[in-house]
């Protein structure tokens, strides 16, 4: 019987879809962001003659790696972006309005059983929704915005259950963090359905943070079945009835791994490897130059709400600067209007304007050399965030480290 | 289509180990990302690759690059494939790659093979080996040292096309 993504790619194929074979498939949502945009454009041009554009009506572009743009690379890239979008009908949101894969959801253009892709390699964070995402290169791309339709190895899907519930404090990054350590190679190419009283547990939010980290896990997609929660945000956003597609109970998976959560507990990435995944507590004293709090992994409204709770009426330590973006403009105004932005601008932090941020060299600076930085990022690979250290870890660790001025976790800091 | 490849072979290694997890930032960092030229591409193949720095420098057309696991992993970027073709790079064999690194690759015409026992095959930089893409099987001096996994059926087409939006026309 069919997993979640061969009953995705089924409606969306004419090709029978059989696991290890190359099939055409329709794509329902196309877009490209600030990053590869320009390139996609580029392609076009080349490659055809006038009619560039399949259906206008389901292509975006969405700029939120350099939002606004602060090198003249990237604000020439946009605008190349945006005359062609004016040319050929597109819709762009602009640098104004967050991250794209997010801005697709609250847009309800993203809504479960869809297939999507872009020029970001974490659009498969639409799993946290049961939509297929993907995130490709701007060949791909550029072809899929000409024809609507793009090929693919049907992956095998591995299905991972999640065992018991934690008595610690723990939030999804946490999870997350644990899963990149237990699934780092066993995925490589696969697809993932994730199952368990945990999942069961998590909100949207939290959705969005475990399944964004999949990349990192090596996986090509990782799904997690809508709840209630889910599905009552994408009808209301989409305006529309879908289907919501769930696995077979016998569905023919390629295996299937358990992961004990009943210990699960604040986890942090050590510079360099997503993968080098420690607790919290069994770290030295490490103290800390710099905080992040943001990205597609962690910039959700509750991560917000999270860290500002965590700062309300308190300093961030001496000599440590934190800093926040939002991952959407939607989620900067609710912190605007509930007084967070306050909150933690009186504690001592900087919030800036919506997007990527931090992630990928992006309007909020990088790290220096020697600079050690809490990030609730996704990736610290050499170099991604700048030439220092840094760590990956929850919003909840990374409020307490500010607060601290030294790597800790939650149970370092009286409440 | 040309069933045989051949070349000068890259072991990116070290400390005499293939790497695993090249990533895309090591191969092509991301403060390169605005630059639209390939030949420009090509100055920074591996310059955030520690000990490869000067890889684009050590190169010639034709070579054939050796990597690990998961090569590519990482962003969805374009460059991290385009600054090899630009070098004039024939193929690159590796342990296994990132997923969207194996389809930029593939799109481009840049061939990409995977071959889980390629450590094993007594090879060093420097060496020449030939391909032969019908069979997987790789040669030195005319014997047999390893076997790539066969490519697939859309593989195979675009590659034989040139790439993507020549094989696109052909359709
Ligand atoms: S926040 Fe970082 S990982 Fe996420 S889409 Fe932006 S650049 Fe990519």
């Amino acid at each position: 019987m069919p997993t979640i993504i061969e009953k995705i790619f089924q409606k969306h194929s004419e090709d029978k879809v059989e696991v290890g074979k190359e099939i055409w498939l329709d794509v329902d949502l196309r877009t490209a962001r600030d990053f590869g945009g320009a390139n996609v454009v580029k392609n076009l041009l080349e490659n055809y003659e006038g009619n560039y554009i399949d259906d206008p009506s389901k292509t975006f572009f969405t700029f939120d790696c350099n939002a606004p743009a602060n090198t003249i690379g990237y604000a020439n890239n946009q605008q190349i972006c945006r005359e062609f979008a004016r040319q050929n009908g597109i819709k762009v949101f602009d640098v104004d309005r967050g991250i794209g894969s997010h801005v697709v959801m609250e847009e309800g253009l993203a809504y479960p059983g869809i297939t999507a892709v872009g020029t970001d390699s974490h659009f498969n964070i639409l799993g946290a929704i049961g939509a297929f995402g993907q995130g490709m290169g701007d060949i791909d791309i550029a072809f899929v915005f000409k024809t609507g339709k793009t090929w693919f190895e049907v992956p095998p899907t591995v299905k991972v259950n999640f065992i018991g519930m934690p008595s610690a404090p723990w939030t999804a990054k946490d999870l997350a963090l644990l899963c990149v350590k237990e699934l780092k190679g066993k995925v490589l190419g696969k697809a993932i359905e994730f199952y368990g009283e945990i999942i069961d547990k998590l909100t949207l939010d939290g959705r969005i943070t475990l399944a964004s980290m999949v990349t990192e896990m090596g996986g090509i997609i990782g799904f997690i079945p809508p709840n209630k929660e889910v599905i009552e945000f994408c009808k209301n956003r989409s305006k529309r009835e879908f289907e919501i597609i769930y696995a077979d109970k016998d569905a023919n998976y390629e295996k299937e791994i358990d992961i004990d959560v009943s210990k699960l507990e604040p986890l942090i990435a050590m510079p360099g490897n997503p993968a080098n995944v420690k607790r919290v507590r069994d770290l030295p004293s490490i103290k800390v130059d710099s905080v992040f709090v943001g990205s597609c992994t962690n910039g959700r409204y509750e991560d917000m709400k999270m860290v500002a709770n965590l700062l309300k009426g308190k300093k961030i330590a001496e000599n440590v600067m934190m800093k926040i973006v939002p991952a959407t403009r939607e989620i900067w105004k609710k912190m605007l209007y509930e007084g967070m932005i306050k909150d933690l601008f009186d504690a001592g932090a900087i919030v800036s304007h919506c997007g990527c941020g931090g992630c990928a060299s992006g309007q909020i600076g990088m790290t220096g050399r020697g600079e050690v930085q809490v990030s609730t990022s996704n990736r610290n690979f050499k170099g991604k965030q700048g030439d220092g250290d840094t760590y990956l870890a929850s919003p909840q660790t990374a409020a307490i480290s500010a607060l601290t001025g030294y790597i800790a976790g939650v149970d370092e800091i009286e409440s | 289509m040309k069933l045989k490849v051949e070349g000068r072979i890259w072991k990116i290694e070290k400390e005499g180990k293939l790497i695993d997890d090249i990533d895309t930032d090591m191969i092509y960092h991301n403060k390169y990302l605005h630059i639209l030229d390939k030949k420009e591409m090509a100055k920074y193949a591996f310059s955030n690759l520690e000990g490869w720095q000067d890889f684009p420098k050590m190169a010639r057309e034709g070579d054939i690059i050796i990597a690990g696991e998961n090569f590519g992993c990482g962003s969805s970027r374009q460059h991290a494939v385009d600054c090899f073709l630009a070098l004039g790079i024939k193929a690159i064999i590796a342990k296994s790659f990132g997923a969207i690194y194996k389809r930029n690759a593939i799109n481009s015409g840049l061939l990409v093979l995977e071959c889980k026992d390629i450590d094993k095959a007594n090879l060093k930089n420097g060496d020449y080996i030939e391909i032969n893409l019908e069979n997987g099987e790789i040669k030195k001096d005319g014997k047999v040292v390893a076997k790539t996994k066969p490519m697939g059926r859309v593989q195979t087409a675009i590659y034989k096309a040139g790439n993507l939006f020549a094989y696109a026309k052909s359709l």
